[in-house]
């Protein structure tokens, strides 16, 4: 393989981790290279919280999702889960939990929830709500 | 003994461009997303071995996790691998906790990474963080500099905890505050990070103290 993997890594997503390619590539194999979720472009917040879409469509005979993919939408069956925590409890990097969870928004699977907006902090009565709530921890 | 003052040439270093993917976020931050639950992030940072995942064990709900960030092209800019394969990626580590204060609003707590070099991880975590809690040992005040230095340059809202270990000098709060040459009104706790009540203390803290620069700055847009 001499081919560079820069020059389209989608298209080319099973030659692109061949031996040569050393440990870069391997947590991403299992999102055929990809680094960076679908062409939204949008990186999930660590805190971004992620729904199970009530109108997913069903998966179990999509053969566009892998094991991988299956394992994040049996943990957000349970319960919404924040980007951080699916990757704790799947075991797996950040970065290969972000691309995976674009190819399931675009799919529809999941809704992702924006993070606040930097310059908005959130109104006084939710901080107070905060305050309040720890106190009562 | 005196406490080591943090020096006045750190403070206002240049500030790093940010990464494109968290300018891509805020592009994108008014798109339409569910409402219906939202999520505050604190960030907990301090020097190597003062107590971050501690502190965060000692509030948070559920055991402390953690997750893995792989550094590939970004951590080739900063990091000093000379003669090592540039293929060889870094992994930071990051804990966190959860405390969910009702149902459909939980504070999200993140142990930062200790090293200072990985400031663009930083800057993905502060995006939008409620604010942060910087965790001191007043034996090596210095470690926590960078942090200080950090979250004012970006106006972050944070408190200084100071980690009362046993067999440390105890300073006063007035002490620190001065050696860490703070701005007026930033709060310095003296906490136990051990101590469920106490991390408790230090998150009232600053979040009290996250709306007073919120309403301070919002009467200033408006003067």
């Amino acid at each position: 393989m001499t081919e560079n993997p820069t020059d389209g890594p989608r298209e080319q997503g099973i030659q692109w981790y061949d031996g040569e390619a050393g440990p870069l590539v391997r947590p991403y194999a299992m999102t055929g290279g990809r680094t960076q979720p679908g062409p939204t472009g949008v990186r999930f917040d660590l805190i971004a919280l992620v729904t199970l879409a009530p109108a997913a469509p069903a998966v179990d005979d999509d053969t566009a999702l892998g094991p991988e993919h299956r394992a994040l939408i049996d943990l957000c069956r349970t319960e919404t889960q924040s980007v951080a925590e699916l990757a704790a409890d799947a075991d797996l990097p950040v970065g290969v939990v972000r691309v995976l969870l674009g190819d399931l928004f675009e799919l529809g699977c999941v809704t992702i929830s924006r993070p606040v907006p930097p310059a908005q902090l959130p109104d006084e009565r939710i901080l107070r709500e905060v305050i309040e709530g720890l106190r009562a921890l | 003994m005196m406490l080591t003052s943090r020096p006045e040439h750190l403070h206002h270093e240049p500030q790093p461009a940010l990464p494109r993917e968290v300018i891509m976020v805020s592009e994108h931050s008014d798109a339409a997303g569910d409402m219906s639950a939202l999520a505050l992030k604190i960030l907990v940072a301090g020097g190597f071995g003062v107590g971050k995942t501690t502190l965060v064990g000692a509030v948070s709900e559920i055991r402390p996790l953690r997750t893995e960030e792989l550094l590939s092209e970004a951590g080739q800019l900063v990091d000093d691998t000379d003669g090592v394969d540039q293929k060889v990626t870094t992994t930071v580590a990051m804990d966190f906790g959860r405390i969910t204060i009702r149902s459909g609003l939980s504070l999200y707590l993140f142990g930062t990474p200790g090293q200072d070099r990985f400031w663009f991880l930083w800057d993905e975590l502060s995006q939008g963080a409620l604010g942060a809690v910087v965790l001191a040992d007043t034996r090596r005040l210095e470690d926590c500099f960078p942090a200080v230095d950090y979250f004012e340059h970006r106006r972050i809202p944070f408190v200084v905890a100071v980690n009362c270990f046993a067999g440390a000098r105890a300073y006063g709060a007035h002490d620190v505050s001065r050696a860490l040459d703070l701005d007026r009104g930033t709060p310095v706790v003296l906490c136990d990070a051990r101590d469920r009540d106490s991390g408790k203390e230090v998150l009232i803290r600053l979040v009290e103290y996250a709306g007073r620069m919120h309403t301070a700055r919002l009467l200033d847009s408006v003067s």
